[in-house]
């Protein structure tokens, strides 16, 4: 028992030594956005700015849209996942819960779409959309994102075909509950703790999102977080303006950091469920 | 009896292949067709402005004379050393955290916290960090240790580097969760089995943990590959054009750069073509050997 608390002792030890290399580029960023540029080339550096510059973050926001920078990442976001959410839950319903013809052919052909690379379609996708002029608009990163990921299928279908008793739907069904109402009242609810973890992630992987964002967005107003905020560097890494940069990279963490903490267990129990059962 | 439910079955059916439908169609819209057009304009050379001209393969050809591709094969492949390294690490972190003592969670979420954090973001941070001058980097190497750093970002010969240790950081929370998820449902009973054979700690990490968390290797080695055949992002903040000497593009930087600066976009989607039939053989491959390793229960 005694060397069972010893380990313990030491595992925290290295714990908290490694916590230093994961934690300190971020309190060292925060600390270089809060400087005048001219000292951030002190040396040897100081951890705590003196005196403390706010003026760094007034000048990022008055450089760049940022406000409409995160209302574009919001809008996608929201739309992308409350409708395609809704979509995902539909078809690992049927998927998941029922029979028909063609099923497995189906599901594996979808399956099969998770091998095709976004670098394969981006180029013919991007000529599609500009066909239809939506180049410099929102609806390329949403309008794909409503039809259903085929990952958040076969998440949620996993998880309903042992949460959803075939007995319950059956009991509805006699009791002269229709095909939609089911999946509404019974199907949706039970779905809840599935839905809440690929919305984490989505969440995660839409705001996070640069390469077709950085394809698709060109006026400033109508780019999304990451593209503006990307573009703040080439604006100022020639006049090596660090303070200014890492201002940047701040206001483009905070956000995703406060909703991880609001929704940690969903963010990191939806990982550990998609990796053992995807 | 029977004409009612079979007339209900029927409802049910439509029902069903209404549910099913939006994916399917998003399939065909977003998926199958920009695939097989991907294949047509890589016959083609077309700018997106002057009519395309069929030129058969010489876009594959000229693929294969160009020795940026290689270039950026091989840093694409270069970066994948990173994928073990991180692996061990998190297999690491996984075991120490995996106790119940006050603290514990705490940790965990700080370890996580650059997986949720914008690659943009993070990207633009290490730059700063590995600034071969006022870097912090740089600085701790010099004042604690004595050693000059290298100019990490500027030199062709550290870039790759630099590009590894940034993705061990900003992965290892994430693999770590997943090993923390894998070592929780190995059964105790296979370790009190071994303890009464005599086995010491070693023994049972080798022989029982080490193969029961294989399906989680797997995964994460294969997500791994397949994301590094992939990374972009942060190619783009810290290797501006590719880096010094181009020793800092992956193969999807290339195919940007030739899509969306040059226009050149036949001779693109044949090097996207390129990837994607690596990256379908790799995972190939990777399927095929997973039953020789990976534990299945």
């Amino acid at each position: 028992m005694k060397y069972k608390k010893m380990a313990d002792y030491w595992a925290l030890l290295l714990l908290f030594a490694g916590l230093i290399f994961m934690i300190a580029p971020f309190i060292w960023t925060l600390s270089t956005s809060l400087k005048a540029q001219r000292n951030v080339f002190e040396i040897p550096p100081k951890w705590i700015p003196d005196p403390m510059n706010f003026s760094n973050y007034v000048e990022v926001w008055r450089q760049a849209p940022l406000l409409n920078g995160f209302a574009n990442s919001l809008i996608i976001v929201v739309v992308v996942l409350t409708i395609g959410l809704l979509v995902a839950a539909m078809s690992a319903y049927a998927f998941g819960k029922f029979e028909f013809p063609f099923k497995g052919a189906l599901f594996l052909g979808l399956l099969g779409t998770m091998m095709i690379p976004y670098s394969v379609v981006m180029i013919p996708q991007f000529i599609g959309f500009s066909w239809l002029d939506w180049v410099d608009t929102l609806l390329p990163l949403i309008v794909p994102g409503l039809f259903g990921n085929i990952v958040v299928i076969f998440f949620i279908r996993q998880f309903i075909s042992s949460a959803l008793p075939n007995d319950l739907i059956e009991a509805a069904k006699i009791d002269g509950c229709s095909f939609p109402r089911i999946f509404w009242s019974i199907a949706l609810p039970v779905m809840k703790p599935a839905l809440a973890a690929q919305a984490a992630l989505g969440f995660m992987g839409i705001w996070n999102d640069f390469l077709g964002p950085l394809i698709y967005l060109h006026t400033p107003e109508k780019q999304t977080i990451q593209v503006l905020i990307a573009s703040m560097q080439a604006l100022y890494i020639g006049q090596s303006n660090y303070p200014i940069i890492m201002a940047a990279a701040i206001i483009a963490m905070v956000p995703v950091i406060i909703v991880f903490f609001f929704c940690q267990r969903y963010f990191i129990e939806s990982l550990a469920i998609s990796g053992i059962k995807g | 009896m029977n004409i009612k439910l079979n007339g209900y079955r029927k409802k049910e059916l439509a029902w069903l292949y209404l549910f099913v439908a939006p994916p399917v169609l998003g399939f065909l819209i977003f998926g199958l067709t920009p695939m097989l057009f991907s294949i047509f304009i890589s016959f083609q050379k077309w700018d997106m402005i002057s009519t395309p001209s069929w030129v058969g393969f010489e876009n594959y050809i000229e693929l294969f004379k160009d020795e940026k591709v290689f270039k950026s094969l091989f840093n694409t492949v270069y970066l994948m050393i990173g994928i073990p390294i991180g692996m061990a690490l998190s297999l690491l972190l996984a075991i120490l955290m995996n106790r119940s003592i006050k603290g514990i969670s705490f940790l965990r979420t700080m370890y996580y916290l650059p997986v949720i954090s914008p690659i943009i973001a993070v990207s633009l941070l290490w730059q700063w960090i590995l600034n071969q001058d006022y870097g912090l980097l740089n600085h701790v190497l010099w004042n604690w240790f004595g050693i000059k750093g290298p100019n990490w970002l500027g030199d062709a010969a550290w870039v790759k580097p630099s590009l590894i240790l940034i993705g061990l950081w900003g992965g290892l929370g994430g693999n770590m969760v997943l090993y923390l998820a894998g070592l929780q449902s190995v059964s105790s009973t296979y370790y009190e089995a071994a303890e009464i054979d005599g086995a010491n700690g070693w023994q049972k990490f080798m022989r029982i943990t080490l193969p029961l968390l294989s399906p989680i290797h797997f995964f994460v080695l294969v997500m791994g590959i397949i994301g590094a055949f992939q990374s972009f992002s942060q190619i783009y903040v810290l290797a501006v054009d590719g880096g010094p000497e181009y020793s800092g593009a992956t193969i999807v930087y290339y195919i940007f750069q030739h899509a969306f600066k040059y226009f050149n976009m036949g001779f693109a989607s044949a090097a996207a073509w390129l990837l994607g039939i690596l990256i379908f053989i790799v995972t190939l491959i990777q399927f095929k050997f997973a039953d020789r390793w990976v534990y299945q229960d």
